[in-house]
């Protein structure tokens, strides 16, 4: 079983929201859609459901073109940001409610209500009306709706933006052990880099409606194809730093000079774009050739159990990213070390040429 | 400027309150000190919102008293209190001008013309709005607009204290932080009581000195991010900050401190002597992920486990190991490698291992 979009176009009065997409989604698979507001995740997945029809190009199931299909043709669940319920009957009646419509037997409609409900930890609401449910036991009650009639494809529209971040944790680590045992195609959309790494499965990058990238999650986080790619699957975004190449060194900004020490040897003489991740920089050198910059702290924002801190001076900006709580007043003086072993390299077109080896996985 | 303290505070929406659960705030004593930055944490129904709405005025609490610099204001209009507030959702007249919006407060206080214009200009700038001040409010973006409602709190000189309740729900994730920046920046400057209420510890942590972290009802914790995250006072504010949360074991007394099912857990000496004085059989060890150590050898303080399940997450990992049945979370660097099913030797270091009974942390008594 698998899912294809085939030069997949759609727009609306000159605006495009969907430009020439092609991928391919197979059973048993959890797809996550990345992108920032707007960037075509929610038109893309109404076109994979049957709700509105594309300008261009096919869908294609099983080998079968659906293009035309209704939605009500298609064995699709849809879970959207709001919880939608149907607030006049009980949990039980609303997990039940397309088990209904499609007149199943009643000791088959019990039979998968409560187990729908038991895998969603919502076995003791059944008999209690959605409004009297807290925000997560809402979401709850619509997820069993939409995975009650084994759907084929499982679309998730950032289900989990309105609850908190406690509980989306939670529903996230739930959402990917559920679907490690179905065989239904599952896509889920949200504009967090963090919860794509969360998810796992695979990775498609969106950016104002084309496809920047895709692939299994780790290969898209390790490897991103270009500076736009790293940013977007970066939370914070990876810096950016300018920086010339010539025969014996490299200036970012024409003005921090470095030698040209291990893997940077290989780069020929040019303009450059040099990514480190907010994780990578430091404040202690932890190899010799570490590039130290002097800065100031602009914020320390923290999370609980990280700090970001936001650091500049006249030359560049960036974010780093440390373990357990750091308090900086705004204006403090921090020095930090870049791993000359960790930058991503790209070139003057923005397009990957060099990731560093040396970041576990060994895959790059 | 005020202090403000709550006094015997409870409050429930009931008019018969029976047992404590008819009680959206239950019996609290809390001082907001003079000129603080603060933050009120906590998930969707700890009572956050109701203490906000109790300080501001705009809920009357139904025991105990509100006193701003000692004066008891129960009876206070929130006007009256000159307190100023920034909701979720910009508030803003969407007709007027910038200036207008930001000088409004001002007109109703009669205050001079030329005083007003120096005043609304000099919250411009501040606010880095000063190029908006003769634009029409509708035309700005939600970030432009939440400014200005902050801005409207900060003219008035006479303003009390200025309670945000979630002021960057609808500001773009990518312009969150340098709204985060100036409310910081601003309150550096201005010197007053700030409290700022969300769910988001990112939000909490970043803006206050100091966090009350909210729990049905009560205010399990009042402190800075450092002892939220190193010394969770409730197994509850473990749990909340931090992620994931704190691992939390149920356990029981044994001879040398603490033990579940067959696995003996040593605890300090000043632990084990507290615990005998105290007769509760509700004991919990925790300890956060980012303290467990794995290594792959055993030694003497490690306990054999074998790994569950690993999240790679980029920056980081979160091993899921087992150890006699528990499971247990521990956070590692991204260089970690470790299979599943594989053993792993796992340590608490004791600084680390933190000790609740009743679900409150056992402190060591100075």
């Amino acid at each position: 079983m698998s899912l294809t979009l085939e030069n997949l176009s759609y727009g609306v009065d000159g605006v495009d929201y969907v430009r020439n997409a092609n991928l391919t989604f197979q059973a048993g698979s959890f797809n996550v859609l990345l992108g920032r507001t707007l960037s075509g995740k929610t038109s893309m997945m109404r076109l994979m459901a049957g709700l509105d029809k594309p300008n261009e190009g096919r869908l294609i199931f099983n080998g079968q073109d659906v293009t035309g299909l209704s939605v009500q043709a298609r064995n699709v669940s849809m879970i959207y940001q709001q919880f939608i319920n149907y607030p006049g009957i009980t949990v039980y009646e609303n997990i039940a409610s397309p088990l209904r419509l499609a007149k199943m037997a009643e000791s088959e409609i019990d039979r998968r209500v409560k187990e729908t409900a038991a895998m969603l930890q919502i076995s003791p609401l059944l008999k209690r009306y959605p409004l009297a449910l807290s925000g997560g036991q809402q979401q709850r009650t619509a997820m069993a709706r939409a995975l009650v009639k084994d759907a084929t494809l499982v679309l998730f529209d950032e289900p989990l933006v309105n609850l908190d971040y406690k509980l989306r944790e939670e529903l996230r680590a739930e959402l990917r052990d559920l679907f490690r045992e179905r065989q239904c195609i599952a896509v889920y959309a949200t504009t967090e880099a963090n919860e794509a790494l969360a998810l796992g499965g695979t990775t498609t990058l969106l950016h104002e409606g084309g496809v920047i990238q895709n692939g299994p999650v780790m290969d898209v986080y390790r490897a991103p194809v270009n500076t736009l790619a790293a940013q977007l699957f970066s939370e914070p975004p990876m810096n950016m730093i300018r920086g010339r190449v010539t025969d014996t060194e490299v200036a970012f900004d024409e003005y921090s000079h470095h030698a040209l020490t291990q893997e940077l040897s290989k780069l020929t003489p040019g303009d450059y774009w040099f990514g480190v991740r907010p994780s990578h920089i430091a404040l202690a050198p932890a190899n010799d050739d570490d590039l130290e910059m002097s800065m100031e702290v602009a914020l320390s924002e923290i999370s609980g159990s990280e700090t970001f801190i936001h650091i500049d001076n006249s030359h560049f900006e960036m974010v780093m990213q440390l373990m357990g709580v750091h308090q900086y007043h705004t204006g403090a003086p921090v020095k930090v070390y870049l791993p000359i072993n960790k930058l991503f390299v790209f070139d003057s077109a923005e397009k990957l040429v060099h990731t560093p080896s040396r970041i576990s996985g060994g895959t790059v | 400027m005020a202090e403000i303290q709550l006094k015997s505070l409870a409050h429930s929406y009931s008019d018969t309150p029976g047992g404590p659960e008819d009680y959206a705030i239950r019996q609290l004593d809390h001082v907001w000190h003079e000129g603080g930055a603060y933050a009120l944490l906590g998930p969707s129904g700890c009572g956050k919102s109701t203490m906000l709405n109790i300080i501001s005025g705009l809920v009357q609490p139904s025991e105990g008293d509100v006193l701003f610099d000692g004066k008891r204001v129960n009876e206070l209009s929130p006007r009256d209190r000159n307190i100023a507030q920034v909701f979720q959702f910009p508030v803003v007249y969407d007709s007027m001008t910038v200036f207008d919006n930001l000088a409004f407060p001002l007109k109703n206080n009669n205050i001079p013309k030329s005083r007003i214009k120096a005043r609304v200009q000099e919250i411009a700038e501040v606010l880095e709005i000063e190029d908006k001040l003769y634009k029409k409010a509708k035309n700005l973006t939600a970030d432009e607009k939440q400014k200005v409602s902050m801005g409207r709190g900060l003219v008035r000189e006479d303003v009390s204290a200025i309670l945000f309740d979630e002021p960057l729900t609808v500001i773009d994730p990518q312009l969150k932080w340098k709204l985060r920046r100036k409310l910081k920046q601003i309150h550096e400057q201005f010197d007053i009581t700030m409290v700022y209420v969300t769910h988001d510890q990112l939000e909490a942590s970043t803006f206050a000195d100091k966090i009350a972290v909210m729990y049905g009802g009560q205010i399990v914790q009042f402190g800075t991010p450092t002892e939220l995250f190193e010394q969770p006072n409730h197994t509850f504010v473990g749990y909340f900050i931090g992620s994931p949360g704190m691992n939390l074991i149920e356990v029981e007394r044994s001879a040398a401190g603490v033990r579940f099912r067959s696995t003996q857990v040593d605890l300090a000496p000043w632990q084990i002597e507290l615990l005998t004085r105290l007769t509760s059989k509700n004991i919990k060890i925790g300890i956060r992920p980012e303290f467990i150590e794995l290594s792959p050898t055993a030694s003497d303080n490690t306990y054999q486990a074998e790994i569950l399940d690993m999240e790679d997450l980029g920056t980081y990992k979160i091993v899921t190991v087992q150890l006699d049945q528990q499971e247990m979370k521990v956070r590692m660097n991204e260089e970690f490698e470790g299979a599943i099913g594989s053993r792993t030797h796992l340590s608490f270091p004791q600084q680390w291992l933190k000790l609740y009974v009743d679900e409150f942390l056992v402190q060591e008594q100075q």
